[in-house]
């Protein structure tokens, strides 16, 4: 099987998709700005984030029961030296006539802020899922959806550490998985990856050469076996 | 963690408690006791606060993060075969299973799709992966209630499945196999006969651990009653795979939501049982492991031929998009959210696992039990410390 | 002793000599047999077969290196508490060795009151554990010390009361008298094999055995020393030689207690049809004894190997509301047929 043509084109419409897209559409009404639909896949849908609970409460009571993740994405690009022309990049795009142009769109179901509220919700009955996503306004605080989906409370205390996104109504957004002196927001893009900053990525190859005193002698011995199996591998 | 931390993790702990309050006619001090981080029974270095009257618990607050390696970011700086090495080490037991959805994910914004061959054996590689993890989990819960024989079996005949699993891939618990696009290599030669007879001495083991564990009264006693959750409350936290099933829900991602691999090609029942205790997931558990080895057998059968690789460029570049595969792990339901903007790595990608939402549901459920139930709940909930802290 | 004529306290010393000597031996065979490797035979694995033959020297090994460790105490420990409850423990089993019979006369002590003695002076060793859990200044501790305060207290009762049924048809304390009475009784009239009390009070060994494992500390009674929730429970923070106390008192125990039911149940030192002179009983006796300790203490470690372990409601439970209601009721029955019959 190959590479395939847009799947708008060969597979057939979705019917049950479209189908929750328009009752959606109609529950949410004003709320939803976007929505992005993929046949065999999650529904994309990104809300206003002034309504974030009401939204997941309409999908809730559309049956959206099961509580996948939240979480959130920032679009900045990172500052190390992956999407800048550097020399390592250089090695990297030999088999390209131009280098890869980085599109600055965000996303499925388009986007206007850095930051993107993330979720992801099962129903189980339609056997169907739906991703929800909200562009985060400067001040970056939404609602907490902790009544509704009491699993949520862990998500938003590490989406709140990662990011920094405040959750009014929590009633405590302490660190989960970072020690409480440990300052900065590690899942954003201007958070610097110390790793990458002390020596930049290399590009593709990641490893030490074979020094070519040694290349010698390993080929001897891989014919070697080669020749004593009967040539076979 | 500092003192300081540890004061105002107290304190959000009494808050829990002030909603949690058992009725005790003597005013007795309560007495804080931290299980964890270094423990027996824990799993690994997770730690639970817990604050006791006697032997009964008022709040239960696990505190998390003494694994976290931050794959998230990590794997924001490295191309996508270089991710697989990251991710095998999420859930170190269930080895091959943690690189398919991510795989999967990758291919799906490729638009490629793996040959038959590569489908039938990833999804071989995967259910070997399940009853290696289960049959760990069958032997550890009688160490947590107290019975030291069953584990040195589990362990006898994991290394069994864990032998097969070397041969084709090369290594036990990581095996780094999975490739976008099929697979690293084909299966040896007479492997599929070898695994054949594995999966007989497999289901010897499943009914071993039934007659010395499910069969026992002091087991039943332990663990029937201990750890109730209800339906709606694991709906809300969001339970995946035997957690879930153990309470009454039929939901299992290989049926409902096939990423593409061989499950709708065999003959198989998902379990489930209406209690909801720790009974119930030990007992959904130990029947699963009994229908993967059924499962491998079926697969055996009807591998088909054909390539084992797609054909993909050498440097592989994912298109932009965006990609949500979840499939259903030996832990339950794992799923990588992947935004890519067409170059050699991904530019986010989000981790869903099983054991995080899984464990957050114990400050719930540990209210008003005894402190060895906490040990007995911590056991059938199974989760695995590089899960929850990635 | 009729060869030699030695004085009262000549004798006493040599015995009490040899008793000192036959304690960590007992507990070296029983940890060697049934811990090091009936537990790894049934784990489906060797252990120890390295050192010595057969790895028999394993724990001359262990009790080295538990020897030659650093004497650590917690900052806040109670030192005097904490250094003196392993000898607790340790004196209550040594104090139990004075009334164990393994012939005619070989016994340190013949006392009239033997097995009351025993069972007064086995309920020390519960003082030893709370103060070890008390004085470790460790959370852990405390709790496994509070959980063996419960459970010891509340299995003494089914113990003392299944070891009545034995003397209501010995008609005698003394555990010479009792060994006789196996010995020369018969059953409804059929004597070759005497009068073992396994078959006449099988209730009350069943009682007996269950309430010897929850005074052992064993599974399914080892809440004190849960190793998977309390790690170690009341002797968690002591290591090197104090920890080397609390395990020779645990399984010198468990030889004694196995001792105790071996006089009461199988015959003790006696086997039927034995009608040999007492000189050649007490060089007999000791390994007639052997034999019948370690049959019961295979059963024992057996179950301690296999089943999980209870809860502490369930296992009080358990004694108060099955096992006192079970041994008064032998009791009755016991008296009935002894008037009667």
């Amino acid at each position: 099987m190959g590479d395939q043509p847009t799947p708008e084109e060969t597979l057939p419409p979705d019917e049950e998709r479209e189908n929750l897209l328009t009752e959606l559409s109609e529950s949410l009404g004003e709320i939803l700005i976007d929505s992005y639909l993929r046949p065999h896949e999650d529904l994309w849908l990104r809300v206003r984030v002034d309504n974030w609970h009401d939204a997941v409460r309409t999908a809730k009571d559309a049956g959206f029961a099961y509580f996948g993740f939240l979480s959130a994405i920032d679009w900045n690009i990172a500052p190390e030296g992956r999407y800048e022309n550097t020399e390592f990049d250089a090695g990297l795009i030999e088999e390209d006539e131009e280098p890869v142009k980085l599109d600055a769109s965000t996303g499925y179901a388009g986007g206007d802020t850095r930051f993107q509220l993330l979720m992801q919700l099962h129903s189980l009955d339609r056997q169907l899922g739906v991703i929800l996503k909200a562009d985060l306004g400067e001040d970056m605080t939404v609602d907490t959806i902790r009544d509704l989906f009491p699993g949520a409370d862990w998500h938003e205390r590490e989406t709140h550490e990662m990011f920094g996104i405040v959750f009014q109504g929590h009633p405590t957004l302490q660190p989960l998985y970072l020690p409480t002196e440990f300052e900065g927001h590690p899942l954003r893009k201007d958070f610097p990856l110390l790793a990458r900053q002390v020596k930049p990525w290399p590009g593709v190859v990641d490893i030490e050469e074979i020094p070519e005193r040694l290349e010698a002698q390993l080929e001897a011995e891989v014919m070697a076996a080669f020749e004593a199996e009967g040539g076979q591998a | 963690m500092t003192a300081t931390s540890d004061r105002e993790q107290m304190a959000y702990v009494t808050a829990q408690a002030a909603d949690a309050r058992v009725n005790v006619e003597l005013d007795t001090g309560d007495m804080t006791l931290n299980i964890g981080p270094q423990h027996p029974a824990t799993h690994g270095t997770l730690r639970i606060a817990a604050r006791l009257d006697g032997e009964q618990v008022i709040a239960a607050e696990p505190i998390m993060g003494y694994m976290h390696r931050g794959y998230e970011k990590l794997c924001e700086v490295r191309t996508y075969p270089q991710c697989t090495t990251l991710i095998n080490r999420i859930d170190w037991l269930g080895s091959f299973a943690n690189e398919v959805p991510f795989i999967l994910a990758a291919e799906r914004l490729m638009e490629v799709e793996a040959p038959p061959r590569a489908q039938w054996i990833r999804t071989i590689l995967f259910e070997l992966s399940r009853i290696a993890n289960l049959s760990l989990f069958l032997g550890d819960m009688g160490v947590q209630i107290g019975a030291l024989t069953p584990v040195f079996f589990a362990f006898r005949d994991r290394e069994r499945v864990l032998n097969q699993i070397e041969e084709v891939t090369g290594g036990r618990f990581h095996p780094n196999f999975d490739r976008i696009g099929g697979l690293k290599d084909d299966i040896p030669k007479g492997w599929v006969d070898e695994t054949r007879s594995v999966m007989v001495k497999m289901r010897t083991f499943c009914d071993e651990m039934e007659d010395l564990l499910v069969g026992n009264e002091i087991f039943q006693a332990r663990c029937r009653g201990v750890g109730v959750i209800p339906a709606d409350m694991a709906l809300g936290h969001g339970l995946s795979g035997a957690n879930l099933r153990a309470s009454g829900i039929d939901w299992d991602l290989r049926r409902d939501a096939n990423p593409g691999l061989a499950w709708d090609q065999i003959d198989w029942r998902v379990w489930t049982h209406p209690d909801g205790d720790s009974f119930a997931r030990y007992w959904v558990r130990l029947q699963e492991t009994r229908e993967a080895t059924r499962m491998v057998d079926q697969l055996l059968d009807g591998i088909p031929s054909g390539p084992i690789m797609a054909k993909v460029p050498r440097i592989i570049k994912v298109p932009a998009g965006e990609a949500y595969i979840s499939t259903e792990n030996p832990l339950g339901e794992m799923g990588y959210y992947v935004v890519s903007k067409g170059d050699l790595g991904p530019f986010r990608v989000k981790i869903r696992t099983p054991s995080f939402n899984n464990i957050s549901v114990v400050p719930w459920v540990m209210k008003g039990v005894y402190v060895p139930d906490v040990i007995t709940i911590l056991g059938s909930l199974y989760f695995i410390l590089g899960d929850i802290d990635r | 002793m009729s060869l030699l004529a030695l004085s009262y306290w000549q004798e006493t010393a040599i015995k009490l000599g040899l008793a000192l000597v036959v304690i960590p031996t007992t507990s070296l065979i029983l940890v060697y047999l049934f811990l090091f490797k009936m537990m790894a035979f049934m784990q489906s694995r060797l252990g120890p077969n390295d050192t010595g033959p057969y790895g028999s020297l394993q724990l001359i090994a262990e009790a080295i290196k538990f020897l030659q460790k650093e004497d650590i105490h917690p900052a806040q420990a109670d030192r005097r508490v904490f250094r003196m409850a392993p000898v607790v423990v340790l004196a209550s089993t040594f104090l139990l060795y004075v009334v164990l019979p393994a012939g005619p006369d070989a016994v340190v002590q013949n006392l009239d009151t033997g097995v009351f003695y025993a069972m007064a002076v086995s309920s020390l060793s519960v003082l030893g554990i709370l103060m070890a859990g008390w004085a470790s200044a460790n959370k852990y501790a405390l709790l496994g010390g509070l959980r063996a305060a419960g459970q010891l207290i509340a299995y003494e009762l089914p113990l003392i009361l299944a070891v009545m049924g034995v003397v209501i048809q010995a008609e005698t304390l003394n555990l010479q008298g009792i060994v006789e009475a196996q010995a020369t009784g018969e059953i409804f009239g059929f004597g070759a094999i005497g009068n073992p009390f396994i078959l006449t009070q099988f209730l009350a060994f069943l009682i007996f055995m269950i309430s010897a494992q929850a005074e052992l500390t064993q599974t399914p009674f080892d809440m004190p020393v849960a190793e998977t929730e309390l790690v170690g429970g009341f002797h968690v923070e002591y290591t090197g030689f104090r920890f080397l106390l609390f395990f020779m008192a645990e399984f010198g125990t468990a030889f004694a207690f196995s001792a105790l039911a071996a006089v009461m149940f199988l015959g003790g030192w006696w086997i039927p049809g034995f009608d040999v002179d007492d000189n050649v009983l007490n060089i007999l006796g000791p390994g007639v004894m052997l034999a019948k300790i370690l049959l019961i203490a295979f059963f024992i470690f057996w179950v301690r190997f296999t089943y999980p372990r209870l809860r502490e409601d369930q296992l009080q439970k358990f004694a108060w509301k099955v096992l006192i209601p079970l041994a008064l009721g032998n009791i009755v029955l016991t008296g009935i047929f002894k008037v009667v019959f």
